[in-house]
């Protein structure tokens, strides 16, 4: 595509190599025509919290958290204390009768956990000299708790008092915790999900007690969501994504994503060698509340629905490289994706024409035209489904130069991305952002009284 | 001696005035040339003239030389060429319609000052091509001949219209300068009177202690001639203490006095500073000083110096501050001896000296600026004013396309503004304090305080006329008739009729040239070529003269040798006249002798033969007399350090090379262009201004014009590649030749808008791959094509980004970005235009660029295009009206809208950030998805 430009017998770009699928310059549904550039970290960014409806924080490994309104791109605050690089971070709003204003919890590997106030900036509290470093965050609003995992489980209230610890049993502790409903906690340590249970006595001490652990994942469980009330979801390394009962803790339902076409030998000649783990690993889960689950599965995205309880629409490689982050956007059947390779993807699931055959475009469409030929495994079953959707591609954002760690959305208003390359980008409406500023012109050009000074 | 002026009105309209076609005239082909057709440049009005460009003159009227020549601006010896200063100046000089007359009024005992008004006159004189707006003034010097010393001020030009069109505009600008050297100039005087008072004092108590001491002597002692003389020499001081206070009293009195002249404005901040001073020096010699009293007193005169000044408020303190370091020139009272109190320095002040120091340059500025302005031919100051006018009205949408409008243009639309051309807070300080007195020797001020001496010709004879001219007449009957445009004219006509006989048929025809003279477009598509190497020729003969001028060194040497024949022949001089004349020093009416005249002749031609005969090699530098013959030292020092490094803005980058060097001959080609058209470009020096940090100014503007017509011209993608960079789209050049990269962003530079004060939104050449930032910062880049690993990441970005960018491949002669079938550039991007001339298509597509500004200007300020007229309307209705504007209204399809878009999106977050200042958020980058396509040559 760009040979034109090397003007000479060079090797061509990765562009060119690789099988994915390329929307084009013209992209109709892409309604982000404008952006800004946020500046002021010095290391790769990989936090986002959003705080309200037009504040945002961003932390990464320079272990500075910053606080931004994304409505005008303006840095708020500047939180510093963080020695290194910042390995969790939630808002905590507890309502204590009075009015709540989100504050911000965040955790670093210098093992300290601290309490920031947006607002102001100031550290409201601050924990140091923990055990071991805080994987994991995750806030009990309705007890005005919260929850760290690491090597060990900690249970705190609002003001930073130790109530309970509790220590893991496997080596690598707790990497991702989800509340349960009657007060129990599920964690993710290795290859199990435990459960645990908090009791409140009578003096009004808090005890946490192991329940149950599930050792059904073959491999370390890589994300665990909540995923309606009564459903939760994990996913594993080695591509099996297992549905939950959140009350009786059963399995409701087990996939194993894989890529059963590497063993064939036909395609083994284009696939170069077996599959790296990474491509069938879950690297992150979402869910749009309802009925989808979005599972990011290696540089590809799976659409599961739970109604149906198979994988109704999917995009195999859907990035060039792993996807780090993706959105179910809850009531449109909208998809986005963020990925090591710089960009931001946003997909629709849409219904295909013709059900047996999966009309994608490109380079890639073809493949799959190829693949589905071949009918052995899951994935025969997947296209054995009748209705079987399609995730279209609608648009893409390219802006960043290293991986893009996360991104949150705004709704209308925008949508941040954070990414290695150090910095935060703001998307916005064009269209929307311009009406914006013409209100502002004119609101201005009132309060001069005109236009001649 | 001086000839009769030959008036302004006896040279009609030159031949080439087929433009401004004249019912009275006789058609072309009856008419006889006055000049034969000598330059090829028809439009340069100088063809005949002696001089290249106009120059602003400073001459005076020195009692002691007659008319000379003091100044030029610019103050390069070339401007004037072969043309006469001297033979000017004496031309100029001689229409001084000031009345200065000083002396004894009837009714009082003491001499007065007179305050004159300016006078402004038109002349002209047709054997040497140059007419002049001349402006007179008097200054005031205690030591001069009545005190005052006639200077003057003239433009010169060789293009009459150009000084009659713009009369109003040269007086204002020369009043304004003219009040400035005035206001400095009454201040000096003030402080002159009072150290002469001082002195004077001083003497009367010296004198009175005598006096005493004889009394106490005997009656015997009394009556003794020796006494007789000390009485007679008490009494003349004490008139003389009497003499000066009135002049004080006077000059205090200055702005009391009614002025008549409208451009007179003085500054009044200036004003109440110099009456304040004024005053306080008055109050300090109110009544003569107790006979012992001074001596008494002499230790406390420090103290006294400290009361004042602490009542002087703050810059007392610092003041005193600055007497304990002794860094100020301080003063000890001299003794006057009675021969030599009214006696003359044998070297009158110079202009500098005259006026305040800061005030001088000041005035130099001022007319230094005012030539600046008044460059280039009526045609292009015309242009160059409409475009001014319009720019200032549109202050909004300026920042787009044009450069930065200079404070002092802003200053332009207050015509009779106060003005003060000093930077009052930088020197208030210094000029408020008057000098103060520490009892110690000051060998600085010396020469000028001494008791003068008596072996001076020149203050002799001078003296003795000053002393008979003692008319007082308080200003000239002309002075009214100057004033207005119209009065002028009917000088020229009184000029006319009184001394040269000049026929009728030139006053409806200099009327009927009020009329801005059109720009002929005829002119732009001569071809240009010829033009070029003229250019080149010239400025290569200029240089080749520049070196023989150089004689570098020698200059100084030459100097010093007019000085010392100087002295010398003055000392003879003095050897001669002093005997006679001394004794008439302190009688106060002597008749006028025709003797001073004739000395005054004399001493002119000693000063100026010897000059001119011993250095015949540089003529043009004798030409000019910076400073009195006797300052002759200090004026080396000026040559040597103040001309290389005029005005030029390169200054701080060359060196100067010598007194002609190559650093000043370079610059004045480069910026004497004269003439609108002389922007000549050759492609190989474009050495662009971009990226350096240096302000873009309407000179590279302009020469970018050129580069921007051969893209045009070159390249049929051309229109596409505009489009880019009015759309708001990134436009990479890409190529691996530097020079050729940066020739061509310079050129496109022309259409980024809002390119930022010094084009910082232009990256002429970038050797690394660029990041999103980058592509947000800069709208034209100019990158280097490379070979190597940082090549292919250079072009992984480039593809990366390819949506927000459009890539203009400098080598391969190819366009990559979004179709663009617009009619809106057509006719600033077409590539069979008839335009050959750079700065003619510089002109085209500002004219252009306006009209695309305007019209988004009135876009983005019309309300009901993006916000809803009522609550009921939907943000489509507003869509939909907008988009019918754009269509229907101003006739633009999707791709012309999106400039109008773009333009307007800037010209909002102009207005919304001019409120907040600096804003911290980071700046909007807006794009579009379109795709792209490859365009060929």
């Amino acid at each position: 595509m760009f040979r034109w430009i090397l003007g000479g017998r060079e090797a061509q770009s990765s562009v060119e190599k690789s099988p994915v699928l390329c929307i084009g310059e013209e992209q109709p549904k892409n309604w982000f025509t404008e952006l800004q550039v946020l500046k002021g970290h010095f290391d790769i960014v990989r936090f986002l919290v959003q705080i309200d409806d037009f504040r945002c924080a961003s932390a990464g490994d320079d272990g500075l958290i910053l606080v931004w309104n994304i409505e005008t791109g303006e840095r708020l605050q500047e939180l510093r204390g963080h020695s290194q690089q910042i390995t969790a971070m939630t808002t905590f709003s507890c309502s204590d009768g009075l009015v709540s204003h989100p504050s911000l919890i965040s955790a670093s590997s210098d093992r300290s956990v601290s309490l920031w106030d947006p607002d102001t900036g100031n550290r409201v509290q601050t924990i140091s000299d923990l055990q071991s470093s805080v994987k994991c965050l995750l806030v009990l609003e309705r007890l005005c708790l919260w929850v760290s995992g690491g090597e060990e489980l900690c249970l705190w209230n609002r003001d930073f008092q130790l109530q309970c610890q509790k220590q893991s049993h496997s080596d690598t502790g707790i990497t991702a915790l989800i509340e349960l409903p009657k007060n129990c906690m599920a964690a993710a340590m290795d290859k199990e999900i435990m459960i645990y249970r908090l009791t409140v006595a009578p003096d009004s001490s808090l005890t946490v007690a192991e329940l149950r652990c599930l050792s059904d994942h073959q491999d370390q469980v890589r994300a665990l969501i909540n995923v309606s009330d009564g459903l939760f979801a994990s996913g594993s390394h080695a591509g099996e994504l297992i549905l939950w009962d959140a009350i009786d803790w059963n399995i409701l339902a087990y996939e194993h994503i894989l890529w059963e076409e590497s063993q064939s030998p036909a395609q083994a000649e284009i696939r170069l060698g077996a599959p790296k783990p990474s491509e069938m690993s879950i690297q992150q889960l979402s869910t749009n509340g309802k009925v989808l689950i979005l599972a990011a599965v290696g540089s590809g995205l799976y659409v599961y629905s739970v109604l149906t309880k198979t994988v109704v629409a999917y995009r195999k490689v859907a990035h060039d490289s792993n996807v780090l982050h993706t959105m179910l956007l809850s009531d449109r059947s909208e998809v986005m994706s963020c990925s090591e390779d710089g960009s931001v993807r946003m997909w629709e699931i849409q219904d295909l024409p013709l059900p047996a055959e999966p009309a994608s475009p490109g380079f890639f469409g073809l493949w799959n035209f190829g693949r589905s030929n071949k009918q052995s495994g899951p994935p025969k079953k997947i296209m054995d489904v009748p209705n079987i959707r399609t995730l279209e591609l609608t648009g893409d954002l390219i802006g960043h130069s290293g991986a893009v760690q996360m991104f949150v959305s705004f709704k209308e208003n925008g949508l941040v991305t954070c990414s290695a390359d150090h910095l935060l980008i703001l998307w916005k409406n064009g269209e929307r952002q311009s009406h914006r500023r013409s209100l502002a012109l004119f609101k201005k050009l009132e309060e001069n009284g005109g236009l001649v000074r | 001696m001086i000839g009769s002026p030959d008036v302004v009105a006896f040279t009609k309209e030159d031949e080439y005035s087929q433009t401004n076609p004249d019912a009275w005239a006789l058609p072309e082909e009856f008419s006889i040339p006055l000049h034969p057709l000598a330059n090829t440049n028809p439009w340069a009005k100088t063809s005949y003239a002696k001089f290249t460009k106009d120059f602003i003159l400073i001459s005076e009227f020195s009692e002691q030389v007659g008319p000379q020549p003091l100044l030029t601006i610019p103050d390069d010896p070339k401007v004037c060429g072969t043309f006469d200063l001297n033979y000017f100046s004496l031309r100029i000089m001689s229409v001084d319609y000031q009345a200065s007359f000083v002396g004894h009024p009837p009714g009082s005992g003491y001499p007065r000052l007179s305050f004159v008004e300016d006078s402004r006159v038109v002349l002209g004189d047709s054997k040497e091509g140059a007419f002049a707006y001349v402006h007179h003034l008097t200054l005031y010097d205690l030591e001069a001949r009545g005190f005052v010393r006639p200077f003057c001020m003239a433009y010169v030009s060789a293009d009459e219209r150009k000084i009659m069109l713009q009369f109003q505009e040269l007086s204002l600008r020369f009043s304004q300068a003219s009040e400035c050297l005035k206001a400095g100039n009454r201040r000096a005087f003030a402080k002159e009177l009072q150290r002469k008072l001082r002195d004077l004092e001083y003497t009367h108590s010296v004198l009175e202690r005598e006096e005493g001491l004889q009394k106490e002597a005997g009656p015997q002692c009394m009556y003794s001639p020796h006494a007789v003389e000390k009485a007679n020499e008490l009494a003349n001081v004490e008139k003389s203490i009497y003499e000066h206070r009135d002049l004080l009293r006077q000059i205090n009195s200055y702005h009391c006095h009614p002025r008549r002249d409208p451009h007179a404005v003085t500054c009044q901040k200036c004003m109440t500073e110099c009456l304040s001073e004024c005053e306080k020096l008055l109050d300090k010699y109110a009544k003569l000083a107790n006979p012992f009293s001074y001596t008494v007193q002499m230790g406390k005169v420090e103290e006294q110096e400290r009361q004042i000044n602490v009542e002087g408020g703050q810059e007392g303190v610092e003041d005193m501050e600055d007497e304990g370091i002794g860094r100020r020139p301080s003063y000890t009272p001299q003794l006057i001896k009675a021969k030599s109190a009214k006696c003359f320095d044998k070297r009158l002040k110079t202009l500098r000296e005259l006026c305040d120091e800061s005030f001088y340059e000041a005035t130099v500025e001022l007319l230094k600026e005012t030539e600046r302005s008044f460059r280039g031919d009526l045609c292009y100051l015309y242009t160059r004013r409409l475009d001014k006018t319009l720019r200032r009205r549109q202050r909004v949408t300026n920042f787009l396309f044009e450069e930065e409008l200079g404070v002092d243009d802003e200053d332009e639309g207050g015509i009779l503004r106060p003005f003060c051309a000093v930077n009052h807070a930088a020197d208030s300080y210094t000029l408020l304090d008057p000098p103060a007195i520490v009892l110690r020797p000051e060998p600085l001020e010396l020469d000028s305080l001494q008791p003068p001496d008596p072996l001076d010709p020149a203050s002799e004879t001078s003296h003795i006329q000053s002393e008979l001219e003692q008319g007082h007449l308080e200003s000239s009957p002309s002075d009214h008739t100057l004033e207005t445009q119209e009065s002028s004219e009917e000088t020229k006509g009184s000029f006319s009729s009184d001394k040269s006989g000049m026929g009728p048929a030139e006053k409806p025809q200099s009327l009927a040239s009020v009329r801005p003279e059109p720009p002929d477009p005829d002119c732009d598509l001569t071809p240009d070529p010829d033009h070029n190497a003229d250019l080149e020729r010239e400025s290569s003969s200029e240089e080749t003269t520049a070196g023989e001028d150089e004689g570098g060194d020698q200059t100084p040497v030459s100097l010093l040798e007019v000085v010392s024949e100087l002295e010398a022949s003055r000392d003879d001089d003095c050897e001669r006249i002093s005997d006679g004349v001394c004794e008439m020093e302190s009688d106060l009416l002597v008749p006028l002798d025709t003797a001073c005249c004739m000395s005054q002749e004399g001493f002119l031609y000693e000063v100026s033969a010897p000059e001119a005969g011993s250095h015949p090699g540089q003529p043009s530098e004798s030409l000019v007399v910076n400073q009195e013959p006797q300052a002759f030292l200090p004026l080396q020092d000026d040559y040597a350090v103040g001309s290389p490094c005029s005005e030029s803005p390169v200054a701080g980058l060359e060196l100067p090379m010598g007194l002609f060097g190559d650093g000043v001959s370079r610059t004045s080609v480069e910026d004497g262009s004269d003439c609108t058209m002389s922007a000549s470009t050759g492609s190989e020096r474009a050495a662009s201004p971009l990226g350096y940090g240096g302000l873009v100014t309407l000179r590279h503007r302009k020469k970018a014009g050129q580069g921007a017509l051969r893209f045009v011209r070159q390249y049929p993608f051309a229109i596409q590649a505009l489009w880019c960079l009015l759309s708001g789209r990134t436009l990479v050049v890409l190529g691996s030749d530097e020079g050729r990269v940066r020739r061509l962003v310079a050129a496109l530079a022309l259409f980024v808008p809002s390119p930022g004060k010094c084009g910082e939104r232009v990256q002429p050449w970038l050797s690394c791959p660029f990041t999103l930032t980058d592509l947000q910062r800069w709208k034209l880049i100019g990158l280097q094509r490379v070979a190597s690993p940082v090549g292919s990441s250079m072009l992984y970005s480039l593809s990366r980004y390819s949506r927000y960018i459009s890539i203009l491949d400098a080598d391969q002669k190819t366009l990559r970005c979004p179709p663009y079938r617009g009619k809106l550039l057509a006719n600033i991007a077409d590539h069979r235009t008839y335009i050959r001339r750079g700065s003619t298509y510089f002109l085209n597509l500002q004219s252009t660029l306006c009209r695309l500004a305007a019209r988004a200007f009135l876009f983005t300020f019309t309300h009901h295009l993006h916000l809803p007229v009522s609550s009921t309307e939907g943000p489509e209705v507003v869509e939909g009206r907008r988009r019918c504007f754009l269509q229907e209204q101003l006739g633009l399809d999707e791709e012309d809208s999106q400039i109008l878009l773009y333009l307007s999106q800037l010209i909002t977050q102009q207005y919304l950030q001019a409120a907040t200042g600096s804003s911290a958020a980071a700046p909007c980058f807006s794009f579009t998805y379109t795709t792209s396509v490859l365009y060929k040559i």
